[in-house]
């Protein structure tokens, strides 16, 4: 079942008399359980799609349809109940939360807001994250900024699974980590889509990555699609001049030395 | 080093913190030292200062403790500086806040509105103010936050600007989070400590306003304010210029020590964000 219908996406800045198209009428689909990978280089439009999926910036034109109800459509108290659904993990981990918070304010919120435990329950239930995502409860207690990377980045993906979403945008989530903890993420949200049927939209410019997570790929240039496709097939033979440049440009783990 | 022993470390931090800390306990101890209504009368009238030690200060037109008033009016400074000082923050925070957050039209409005107080003299307002409503020491107050909540609403709408485009505002957006919850839950601690490093400045300036305001018969009369002793000096300012020099000198001090205070603060948590 198609679970986000992106059609005819188009966010255009206006920039010193001059108006840009970030993104220029850029479709796609995502099924339930499924992960479609936006690759492309600095300035192609992926993280504005990412903005504009989940109405942190209004799209010029196009539309969205997520769970089969028009996404653009949905106003106030309505769109805030219907985010829920729709959640997404930041690529600096630290900029994506209050500097003054602490790991339990963070999780906490999102079951407050949307009512999902009453406050009675709350301790449990942020005990019960910490651990779907690997932490252990005692973590609750420690300010945000006291954490590894890692284990911010852990408790970013629990926040965003907190509220049982269906779909969660992953915006450059792992291109901050270092190598080792990129691994265990990666690892942790493959873990989490088997498990909870989770849909992602990967975004990333580490086609190695994109090539190890996700089902499908779009490869976006200057704000269009260049190529879509299977990841594997896409990434092992691109057809597109930026798929080919892109794919050239990534370093191989297993690439012989001369 | 701890922020505190490297505050006092500053000379001039040091000073002010003497400063503050002999007001404050003159406002403290005031009623424990000099029980009773000072403006009781106490001796002769207009007794020099160190004639009579049971009235070091000597005494006024009246036949007043100078002393007692002082100590007395300290409290009347305190009360009206830090509660004029913590309502204009309260109200700059809040109106900026919302302003710089919600943008557009909330944005123009608030923002005309901030322009047209800062541009009547806030001493002419406050006159105004306590003109029209009657002097008593809230009014006071009331009279002095009207007139200096624009500075705050100005520094705390430029922060809550830079800071409305952080992720982390993006995120509370994305968890559902109501816009008014965002803005004074997330936003609003983040954008405090600029706001609050004017506070020195405004506590300074309610201070000799109240004094004005005294000065020109417009306090609270029913309290000893170091403006009205001005005043009530001025009459006999040939013959006994002490009445008025006393309470003018303690009013120096005591804008000068909320100053050095003030700026001591602000020079220590500059260099403790250098370091860090």
């Amino acid at each position: 079942m198609t679970l986000l219908a992106v059609s005819d996406l188009t966010k255009r800045y206006r920039r010193g008399g001059k108006t840009i198209a970030a993104v220029d009428g850029v479709s796609f689909a995502i099924e339930s359980g499924e992960t479609l990978a936006l690759a492309g280089p600095s300035g192609s439009g992926k993280s504005t799609i990412a903005r504009l999926v989940l109405r942190l910036v209004e799209p010029d034109a196009g539309t969205v349809q997520f769970d089969g109800d028009d996404f653009l459509a949905l106003k106030g108290a309505a769109l805030r109940a219907r985010r829920a659904r729709l959640q997404m993990v930041f690529q600096d981990p630290l900029a994506a939360f209050n500097p003054r918070a602490t790991v339990a304010r963070v999780l906490d919120d999102p079951l407050r807001i949307h009512a999902i435990a009453s406050g009675a329950e709350r301790p449990a239930s942020i005990a019960a994250l910490l651990e779907r995502v690997g932490l252990t409860a005692d973590l609750a207690p420690r300010a945000i900024h006291e954490i590894s990377g890692g284990q911010r980045q852990r408790v970013a993906i629990a926040r965003a699974i907190a509220t049982n979403p269906s779909l969660i945008v992953l915006d450059e989530a792992v291109s901050a980590l270092d190598v080792s903890v990129r691994g265990q993420i990666l690892e942790l949200l493959l873990d989490l889509q088997a498990r909870e049927r989770i849909a992602y939209l990967f975004i990333s410019h580490d086609l190695g990555v994109v090539r190890a997570i996700a089902h499908r790929v779009v490869l976006l240039d200057a704000g269009r699609i260049a190529e879509s496709g299977d990841a594997r097939a896409v990434i092992d033979a691109p057809q597109s001049a930026i798929g080919k440049a892109l794919v050239a440009a990534a370093p191989r783990l297993n690439s012989t030395r001369p | 080093m701890s922020p505190l022993r490297r505050f006092l470390r500053r000379p001039e931090a040091a000073a002010g913190a003497i400063i503050l800390g002999v007001l404050f306990a003159m406002a403290l101890f005031a009623s424990l030292l000099f029980p009773g209504d000072p403006q009781a009368i106490a001796g002769p009238a207009l007794l020099p200062p160190f004639q009579d030690w049971s009235l070091p200060l000597g005494t006024d037109r009246l036949g007043r403790d100078v002393l007692a008033e002082l100590f007395h009016g300290a409290r009347t400074s305190l009360a009206v500086g830090l509660g004029a000082a913590a309502a204009a923050l309260f109200i700059g925070a809040v109106v900026g806040t919302l302003a710089g957050f919600a943008g557009d039209l909330v944005d123009e409005v608030l923002m005309r509105i901030t322009d047209a107080f800062q541009t009547v003299p806030s001493f002419l307002l406050a006159l105004a103010f306590v003109s029209v409503v009657g002097p008593s020491l809230g009014v006071v107050v009331a009279a002095i936050a009207l007139g200096a909540w624009t500075g705050p609403a100005r520094v705390a709408r430029a922060e809550v600007l830079s800071i409305r485009e952080r992720d982390y505002v993006a995120g509370a957006r994305v968890i559902g989070m109501h816009p008014l919850a965002i803005a004074f839950r997330e936003v609003l601690p983040n954008a405090l400590p600029p706001v609050l490093a004017l506070s020195s400045v405004i506590v300074a300036a309610a201070i000799l306003t109240e004094a004005a305001l005294s000065f020109l018969g417009l306090g609270d009369p029913n309290r000893v304010t170091w403006g009205g002793m001005i005043a009530e000096g001025r009459t006999v300012l040939r013959t006994a210029p002490f009445l008025s020099i006393i309470p003018g000198i303690a009013l120096v001090l005591t804008v000068l020590g909320i100053y050095l205070a003030g700026e001591g603060v602000v020079e220590t948590t500059a260099v403790r964000r250098s370091l860090s």
